[in-house]
């Protein structure tokens, strides 16, 4: 995505919802309405400390009618690799960020008979979105809320408000368990699947799915995996000839953004596809973090996600 | 003369049995029979056990099928009467049921129309094209449907345009384009063969 495409706010409004997650909404700095937005949609937020910049992706919230302002909701994690920490320590309101178009990657399949809804923790924000949505079209859906405990559940309350029935909370701390197993089998022929949270609860879901006999194609998930650190080596870039130095917490891309070059992009999630790059020779074995190369094109270690996985060698070189 | 490598031509995998399915339900028409013959010996196991066999006889055929000993086994005289069932059948269904197709082109056509208004996605229904070749052709002038299309031009049956039968198909309709072969000039018609035998 061209950086000339991103759209400039300032955060307008800041509300804690939940225990550690707060809710920020963005505004357009020129006026003007912002580009509208499907459910499943999300925005890379640019975020700039000195001399680190993150870009984090977030999905969007609230009404997908109201064309004036962004919301999204942020977990402050413990593992942070700083901009969930940034947006919630250093950005009040007021504050300049500027964001992509929204992006969708994980759509609502409208043509399904009955959807099936399934969240784990911060995972919820593209879920509501997509709720409100199938709501307003009048589609038939239920959703499955697995949360910590009720002072962690964005949003539990606003959302059995509005959905009464149709939404089912299951708290660790109450020892309350999704009954996935039953579920899967209850559903009739035609029903889609979307899940979004940790990322064990979506390998889960996924794969207790797959053994109740459901089609891949009825099966949706999102994972905003944050690309996990490691040695750091340098990667050669055979085009234009130049050496950067990835550092133990920064990504290739990031390393190439740096450096003040644009690779191409979308997710930054390695989930998308668009940064994906044919290797020219790596001095170690890749660490392929991406959930789109098939288990064979990671094996054969000729392509690699910049966005997300890495090279546990000295030198990695990429045809860029 | 004929368009092809158009992407909205479909493609056939064949009846894989899908190993995860707790019910198969097969709409088999005509020599696809055979198809669901060998699948049932690729199956194995339990497959026969939770196995809703929909059948439109072709010749000689329908006792091979009855002999497989399906759960259910149900034959029909006519394809209206076994979509109609088709459709109670996935009214009826939960996920987990796998939907298999077999027969002429126009036959897993209708099936895969139907089962996409119930949100099942052609991508997860498995079909195998056994028999004639003959196409559904969807007239772009007067919209009508002729049916058992075995020609690269064929003549509309309602507006009677000399129609060029085209690759490009469309799942909703579960029809192949049929454009006006004389649009461009009137009195020229190339010669017609079969090629959808």
């Amino acid at each position: 995505m061209s950086r000339s495409l991103d759209i400039r706010t300032r955060v307008d409004r800041i509300t804690t919802v939940a225990e550690g997650i707060k809710r920020f909404d963005l505004v357009p700095e020129q006026g003007g309405p912002l580009p509208c937005f499907a459910a499943g949609a999300h925005v890379i937020l640019s975020m700039t400390d000195g001399t680190r910049t993150w870009r984090n992706p977030y999905s969007l919230m609230g009404s997908q009618g109201d064309r004036s302002r962004y919301s999204i909701s942020v977990l402050r994690t413990a593992n942070s690799r700083g901009g969930s920490h940034f947006l919630h320590d250093r950005v009040s309101v007021g504050t300049r960020i500027s964001i992509t178009p929204p992006i969708n990657l994980f759509p609502l399949e409208l043509s399904g008979r009955h959807h099936l809804l399934i969240a784990g923790g911060i995972g919820i924000t593209p879920i509501m979105s997509m709720a409100e949505q199938l709501n307003r079209l009048g589609a038939s859906f239920d959703l499955h809320y697995g949360v910590r405990d009720p002072a962690r559940a964005a949003y539990a309350r606003q959302m059995v408000d509005q959905f009464g029935e149709r939404v089912r909370l299951y708290y660790d701390s109450a020892g309350a368990k999704l009954p996935l197993d039953t579920l899967l089998d209850q559903q009739p022929l035609g029903t889609h699947l979307y899940v979004c949270g940790p990322e064990p609860m979506i390998d889960w879901v996924l794969d207790r799915a797959e053994a109740a006999g459901w089609a891949a194609e009825n099966l949706h998930s999102e994972r905003f995996t944050a690309p996990a650190g490691g040695q750091p080596f340098t990667v050669r870039l055979a085009r234009s000839g130049r050496s950067l130095r990835v550092g133990e917490q920064e990504t290739i891309l990031e390393a190439i953004e740096a450096a003040g070059l644009e690779a191409p992009h979308l997710c930054r999630g390695g989930a998308c596809g668009h940064c994906e790059t044919e290797v020219l020779s790596a001095s170690g074995p890749l660490l392929h973090q991406d959930h789109f190369l098939t288990t064979e094109q990671h094996r054969a270690g000729r392509r690699i996600m910049i966005c997300v996985s890495r090279c546990e060698g000295a030198e990695l070189v990429l045809e860029l | 003369m004929m368009v092809q490598g158009i992407k909205s031509r479909p493609r056939y995998s064949g009846l894989h049995p899908d190993p995860h399915a707790k019910r198969h339900l097969v709409a088999a028409e005509g020599e696809g029979a055979l198809a669901v013959i060998d699948l049932a010996m690729r199956a194995g196991g339990d497959f026969l056990a939770s196995l809703t066999l929909l059948y439109l006889p072709g010749e000689g055929h329908e006792a091979k099928l009855f002999a497989l000993g399906a759960d259910r086994f149900e034959s029909f005289h006519d394809e209206t009467a076994l979509l109609g069932a088709l459709d109670h059948c996935l009214v009826e269904a939960r996920m987990g049921t796998r939907l298999y197709a077999t027969g002429t082109e126009g036959f897993i056509g209708l099936v895969v129309q139907l089962a996409h208004r119930h949100g099942i996605k052609h991508l997860s229904i498995r079909t195998e094209h056994r028999g004639s070749l003959a196409r559904r052709v969807y007239c772009v002038h007067c919209k009508a449907i002729t049916e058992r299309v075995t020609t690269n031009i064929v003549e509309c049956r309602d507006c009677q345009a000399p129609l060029l039968v085209r690759d490009h198909y469309s799942r909703r309709l579960a029809a192949f384009m049929g454009v006006a072969v004389n649009a461009e000039q009137p009195d020229q018609i190339p010669p017609i063969e079969e090629i959808f035998p």
